[in-house]
This record gives C-alpha cells, structure tokens and sequence, in this order.
C-alpha cells in the first residue's frame, strides 16, 4: 500500500476555463490499474461532497478506445502500447507525482475534465471509411482468396482503436495516423479497391475540415499509439492521396467528370 | 399476457426461407414514410440500423457511448461460428444447430436455433466483402480454429479481436447510411424509458448524457439491441457502462422477461486482486484449444507452478471428460474449477484460481505460432498481472460473462409489446441454458442483418399505428416518470455512492446465484436485495447536477434497475427446481456431480410479467417442443 500525488486537469464545461488540482490518493496497490486509482480518488470525493473526476471509460481491457487521457505528458502514459486502463500501478514510478490532462486539440474539444468530444473521428470514417456493401449482397466468402501477407498487413492497420492518442501527441494534433490506418485497412485487401481512390480524398477533406493539423513526420503518433499502429501506413495514405489527386487533376484538364 | 412464438408449421429445415417468402412486405415508396429507433450501436444494433437504412426506413440510433464504435461487442476475442464446413471435417447446418441446441442443454427454440446455423455462412460472406480481416491459410483462404462444446473446426477469427473487427465491419456500414442521413446517430444519449401507446411501441425517452436534456423519441417501431445484464453481479467482463436499464424499462412497460437465471459464467478469466478490483478480465476460450487446465494434485501445494512434475498435476477436464478435455461447454468448466478450489486444491491469492498452462503448445509449435495466435491476449495477461504466460501458466478463474436470459422474442424478434423488437445478447432467443463458445458474435449479426430487416416489416405492413407525437400523453406520462426518477435520484442525502450498493448486491448474487444456487440461499438473497433497495433509497449520496455530464447519476440510475433485476433473477432460480446448462441447483445433481434436468416439469421458457413494483411477477410458459431433436442427456464425457 502506498500513496500517489496525482495533478488532474478539472475543467467544468466547454467554455469554462481549467486548473490542475492537486489530489492524495490513499491505499493504492500495484495491481491496481490507473482507472482503479480514479475510481478510489472519486468515491473519496464524493463521501467529501466534492464532484468526481469525469473521464471516459468502459471495457477496461484496451479495445474499446473510450478512455484517453495525457499521463505525464503522454497519451495513455508511459507504458508502450499499453492504454490507461490497462496501465497498472506497478508501472508507475514510485514517488513521481503524476499529471493527468485530457486530449488537447481544437478538433478534440473539452466536454469536462478528461472529456473530450471526439466526434471528427466518427465524421471522417462517415466521409468514406468503408466498403459499399449492401446487407445480403456478397459473394461467397472464399471466392477471392487474399494473400496472408496482406491479410495480416490489414489487420496491423485495423486494429486501431480511435482513441484519439496519435492526434494528442501530435504537436500539430493531426490525424493522419487514425485516417491512414483506415485508409491501409481498407486499401490492402480487394474488396477495398473500387473505393480506393474516392476513399482517401473524402476523408483526408474532412479530417482537414475537422479542424485536425497537418503531418510533418514527427513521429510523435506511432510512439503513443496503444496499438503500435506504424507510421508506414501515413506513407501509403500519402502516396494513395497523391494518386487520387493526380486523376481527379488529369480527368479535369480531359473535361472528364471527376469522382469524388 | 399471451406467449405466441409465431413458429411456423412445417419441416425445420424450411421453415425460415417458407417464412421469408410468405410475410408481408412494406413497399419501397412506403419505407421512408417509417422511422424506426434502434438502442444500441453494437454487432446486433449497428447491423440492423445500417441494414434497415439500405432497405429504405428513416432510423435513429442510440447509443449512451461517445461513438457508435465502442460498443461492448468490440472486446469479443475468440472468433464467430460459421457453418461452412471448409475444413472438410463433417460441419453442416443441422450439426451446428444440435451443438447450439445440446450447448444450451435443450432449453432453446429448435426453429431459432435452425434459423441462426442456416444464417451463419451468409454473415461470413456479408463481413468479408466489408473488408473484415480474417485470420487466412498461406492459400489465403480462410483458417479456421475450434471452441468449446463441438468437435469440429468452424469459428472464423481476427486474432484476438474478432469482436472488434466485425463491430467495424457494422459500424462501417453505419457510418455510411449515417452519412446519406438516413440514420440519425445519437451519442452519448441513454434510454430511460419506453413509451408505449394504444398497445403498441411507439418510441423512447432519452437523456443526453452531456446536456442532461430529456427528449422523446417517436417512431413506429423500436428496437432494443443493448447487450446482456452480467454487470448485475457488479464484476464481470463486461464493459463499466453496460446496463439492464433499456430492457428493464420495457419489462416494466409490459415486455415479458424470459430466463433470467441463465446467466454464464466464463470459466477463464484472470481472478480478481482486490476490493477496489473494477472489472474482471476474460482470456479468450480460444486459449483451451491449446492450453491445458489444471491444479496440484495434493491441496496446499506451493510450489512455483513450473516446478510440480507432470505425475502431481492434476488435468481434471482431461480426466473427467476424457472425449472433450479441455473443450468442454464453458459451464461445465466453470463448475468444476468451483469444485477444485472449494476442495482446497486451488492456486493463487485466496485459492481462487487454476492453471491454464501453455507450456507444452509452446513446446510443440514454438513462441511465433503461439505469438501469432494469441499474441494480443498474452500482452494483456502481463499487464494485467505482471507474470509473462510463455515463461509461467496464466492463472485463471470464472467469471460473470454472457446472459443467454433477456426479454422474450417470438420467432419474428418481437417481444409481448407489440412493435417492440429485441435482438442480440438483449432477448433470450438462441442460447437456452448455456451459450457455446463463438456463437454471441453470430446471433447478434444473425438478428441484425438478416432476421430483423425482413421480421420488422411484416409487423409494419399490417399494424394500423395512429398518429402520434411528443405531444402524446403516453409520451408526456413516460417523460414525467424518467424526470421524477432523476430528482428522487439527485434528491438523495445519503452516506454512500451508487458503487457501493453495487457491489453488494454483486457480492450476494454471485455468492447465491451464481456458479452454484440452492432454495435457503435464494431466499436470503431476495430477502437481502430488498433490504438493499430500501437502504440505497435512503442512503444513497449522487451529488452534482441533472444539467450536464454526471456519470454518478449515470450510474445510480443503472444500479437502481439492477437491485429490481436481481430479485426477478433469484426468483426465476429459486422457481426452476432442476439443473440444467448453467443453472445448477444443489439440489439437483447427479451421484457425480453433473446437471439434473427435469424435462417433464421444465421442459419451457419461463417468461415473467412485471406487475407493479413490489408486486410478485407472474410466470407465463412457452413449452418447448422436440420436433427434430431429441434431448438427451448432456454427456461430454
């Protein structure tokens, strides 16, 4: 049993403006997980009188993508490829008070404490995240055999879990990570390539019309990842989007109509 | 209240394609002239919201997460069964329909359950072609792994995220009807109420969880897809935020609750650490056909589990049940760990675990074969509790996991209330007693892709629905109710949070009503979960404000739904005097240990009708026929 400074991030509504506040959590063990230690810090506010620490949370086993907060300045903390609810205490430095702030980006904005809306995300996969196929109309599964290589490539893509932490480590707060790991996911296998090219224009225009900033190669999005998702596939993104826009700009000069 | 199960005559294995063929039709001009709400976002709700939106219906969708995508099937590890028989190993339709029907231990639907193994290859098809990445042979096709409770090779996998990849697959399809703005998604938005007018469900009251604002909903149909109940035992594997709320409202407003004791328990899960342990953690099935269970022979023994030879160990599932081993049903494995640790022979913290011990797998196909497979899940082993599974045995215990009881369907997915449709984990359809491994993924997508979208508009294309609006007293009635529930809730003055009630009413179901239950301690349970209830109406403290985010009132109003459902719960245990798939009663067991099922007295569903708050519900009966089927008794031996 031993005690954690923590300095949370409390904000109370979107307009309002925000401070670190400074909390003594008490019998803190190193099996428990870091939403654990929330979870105590809150039950002793709220027997204090005082309102609980909102964060956002639900499986509690790193697929669901719900909770995200900035530990000591790292999205999701400092455990590699490991999400705050599966961040136990045992890999937490012993003694080192700890600083928990939401996701800070224009496109992320504050709900309350460590809540944020992460709304653009849901926007850009509805921009053209997906294959256009209507409930009851596909093939027989094993009519088009996919190599295994690219079957695992695409799966390494489409594990992300939208949490949002690539855009909190950006320092530009771009989303490039979240977009090329649907654009990859999609584009790698062949029921992906008839939207190919409509695919990765639609979404690059919302998430730059989400607010979200641009890529300069920090990097920064692949080492937060919970998921380890490669920066690779912002390469790929980039060379699909160039290619896009090449055709879309060669079918206007030929006064084609243009797709999308 | 009258159980009508619309099952159609004639031989079983037509019976869905004759009743395809024969049920009304809404007409295309007609469908956009239909709203239709659907609660839950997840593989039963997503599928449905999307389908019924390409079909032509208006939809709105509701989901209390911040996205569509985060719904609790996304944490599904181990995979989907299909029928497709791909590895030549003698699958078919009727084989997978006996083993869901045997798994549930003759307490299913036989047409249901026809229905669901004749819809899974075509769920496979629909997710393949939205880009879903299953796992693929070197041929690349695709590979296939077993599960508990068959002996044949028929679950379709994403390592160990099949759940994840088909809820993107459903929510994919959604985001695009989303966008054609046919489906109107509301986040962050709760049911607390049904609303049902002049006989029939005709729309919701909803909260919106970050303004607090109240909003009615109408529609000329609902539909309920919102998940199972096993956080009424507080630690499960289910995700925090899962609740009874939606289903329990219906209940309340006349839906019939049908087998609410069936309620499975995983039986691998890493054991929980302490009192301020917030959920409980399951390590996929999948693990079993490659993992061997086991404990010391002798109790006491503590010895570091790599160092007791091979001649002390005891494989118990191997040695009792010599045909399925370490596969047997998950309720049956579950029991038994129960059994090994009750004799003082379990491992760990408090005796509460066994082994499940990778050692020789590993041994026999190498670290990259086993890290392939179950890499992601042997991560989060680690970081859950420190020990690496290549080097040590993962330590496992049951846990609260699935709920095969939910609200009564017929065939059609329509619940007592007319209009009032309940798919996925919520109805109690296709599982019976006991669900088998990799089949939750399948009927939810079974319901939302293909069995709904055409039940729905037979309901439509023959119901007279009056008009009605928010302005409906049905409507103003129901708001009243949800508003008066939220201030008693934020009125309370009391010493503890809504947690704290929570886990003692979790701590008195799993201790009488879970792997094990017998009448004297039902009884106590009922007797405890009302004193319960009064105590968190008088002692319960929430704080804040209805006015903006408050996830303590979120929760306070889940726990109070709960602390009824716990009742009904016992009561349906306490009234069901035989043993059978996961309800084992004490005092129905055979000389060695196994299931007593009484099909002359139970052989039904048991359906119960709320009657008034405090009032005893009342037990309505769908008997259950064997036209095709005949139950045995359940051997795995």
């Amino acid at each position: 049993m031993s005690e954690l400074v923590l300095h949370i991030w409390r904000q109370a509504g979107p307009a309002a403006a925000g401070q670190f506040v400074r909390y003594e959590v008490k019998d803190v063990t190193e099996d428990m997980s870091f939403l654990e230690v929330l979870d105590v810090l809150n039950e002793a506010l709220r027997a204090r009188g005082e309102e609980p620490v909102a964060f956002d949370h639900d499986c509690r086993e790193g697929i669901c993508g719900s909770c995200g907060m900035v530990i000591n300045g790292r999205p999701h903390g400092p455990r590699r490829g490991t999400t705050a609810c599966q961040l136990h205490v045992r890999h937490l430095t012993p003694g080192v008070a700890i600083w928990v702030e939401p996701w800070r980006a224009r496109a992320f904005p504050v709900i309350k404490d460590l809540v944020v809306d992460r709304g653009a995300f849901d926007r850009i996969i509805e921009a053209g995240g997906f294959v256009t196929v209507r409930t009851g109309s596909a093939p027989e599964a094993n009519t088009l055999p996919i190599p295994k290589a690219d079957a695992d490539l695409a799966m390494d893509a489409a594990a992300c879990i939208g949490c949002g932490a690539c855009v909190a480590a950006c320092p530009n707060a771009s989303a490039m990570l979240f977009v090329a790991a649907k654009v990859a996911h999609l584009g790698l296998l062949p029921q992906g390539q008839p939207e190919r090219r409509q695919r990765v224009s639609r979404m690059v225009l919302a998430m730059e019309e989400a607010g979200f900033g641009a890529c300069s190669n920090h990097g920064e999005c692949m080492a937060a990842c919970p998921k380890e998702i490669s920066i690779d596939f912002i390469a790929q993104l980039n060379r699909d989007y160039m290619e896009a826009a090449f055709r879309a700009f060669a079918r206007e000069k030929a006064g084609e109509p243009t797709e999308g | 209240m009258e159980l009508r199960a619309q099952v159609p005559s004639g031989p079983l294995e037509t019976s869905w394609t004759r009743h395809r063929s024969e049920i009304r039709l809404v007409s295309p001009a007609n469908k956009p002239k239909h709203r239709i709400i659907v609660v839950g976002s997840g593989l039963a709700g997503a599928s449905a919201a999307a389908s019924l939106a390409e079909l032509g219906y208006e939809v709105s969708c509701f989901c209390f997460q911040d996205s569509p995508r985060r719904a609790h099937s996304i944490a599904a590890q181990g995979g989907i069964n299909a029928a497709k028989n791909y590895q030549n190993d003698g699958d078919s339709v009727f084989r997978l329909f006996y083993d869901t029907l045997k798994g549930g231990d003759f307490r299913a639907r036989e047409a249901n359950v026809y229905r669901l193994a004749e819809i899974s290859t075509q769920i496979i098809d629909q997710c393949v072609a939205q880009g879903v990445p299953f796992a693929r042979e070197y041929g690349g096709l695709l590979a296939n792994r077993s599960f508990g409770g068959v002996q044949v090779s028929r679950t379709f996998y994403a390592r160990g995220q099949t759940g994840q990849q088909l809820l993107l697959g459903a929510y994919q399809a959604l985001s695009r009807q989303i966008a054609r703005g046919k489906v109107k998604m509301y986040a962050r938005h709760e049911m607390l109420d049904l609303v049902v007018a002049q006989g029939a469900a005709r729309g919701i009251i909803a909260r919106d969880l970050v303004s607090g604002a109240r909003t009615a909903h109408v529609a000329d149909a609902v539909v309920l897809a919102t998940g199972g109940y096993s956080n009424v035992y507080y630690l499960s594997t289910n995700a925090k935020g899962c609740n009874v709320t939606a289903i329990w409202r219906a209940h309340r407003r006349g839906a019939a609750f049908a087998n609410p004791c069936f309620t499975q328990i995983h039986p691998t899960c890493i054991p929980p650490t302490g009192h301020y342990q917030s959920k409980l953690t399951l390590m996929s099935e999948s693990l079993r056909n490659d993992g061997r269970i086991w404990v010391p022979l002798t109790g006491g023994d503590r010895r570091a589990p790599g160092t007791i030879p091979d001649a002390e160990r005891d494989y118990y599932l191997e040695r009792q049940y010599p045909s399925y081993g370490n596969l047997v049903p998950r309720d049956l494995a579950s029991r038994r760990a129960k059994d090994v640790c009750d004799e003082g022979r379990g491992v760990g913290p408090g005796g509460r675990g066994v082994y499940l011990d990778l050692r020789d797998a590993i041994g026999r196909l190498g670290r990259h074969v086993m890290a392939e497979r179950y890499g992601n899940l042997f991560e989060m082993y680690e970081r859950i509790t420190g020990d690496d599974p290549y080097q040590v045995p993962m330590r496992i215990y049951p846990a609260p996991h699935y709920t095969m009881g939910g609200l009564w369907v017929d065939y059609n997915l329509m619940s007592t209330v007319p209009g009032l449709f309940v798919i996925g984990e919520a109805n109690f359809s296709d599982h019976g007693a006991n669900r088998l491994g990799a089949s939750a993924l399948m009927q939810g997508l079974a319901d939302g892709y293909f069995v709904l979208p055409n039940t729905v508009g037979h309901y439509l294309a023959q119901a007279t629905l009056a008009k009605v609006d928010a302005g409906h007293a049905a409507f103003r009635e129901a708001d009243g109710q949800v508003e008066e529930r939220l201030r008693a809730l934020l009125a309370g003055k009391g010493r503890h949070g809504a947690d704290h009630f929570h886990r003692e009413l979790g701590r008195v179901m799993w201790d009488e009503c879970g792997m094990s239950r017998r009448a004297a301690g039902l009884n106590g349970a009922i007797e405890r979960i009302r004193a319960l209830r009064d105590e968190f109406r008088t002692d319960l403290h929430v704080g804040g404000s209805g006015t903006d985010l408050n996830q303590s009132l979120e929760h306070a109003g889940r726990v109070a739904d709960f602390l009824e459902l716990g009742e009904l719960l016992c009561h349906d245990a306490l009234h069901r005097e035989e043993s059978c798939g996961c309800h084992f009663r004490e005092e129905h067991q055979t000389p060695d240990g196994e299931a007593k099922r009484d099909d002359a007295r139970f052989s039904y569903v048991a359906a119960w009708e709320f009657t008034g708050a405090g009032a005893p519900p009342v037990l309505h009966q769908e008997p259950l026929a064997f036209e095709v089927v005949h139950p045995s008794r359940r051997s795995y031996k």
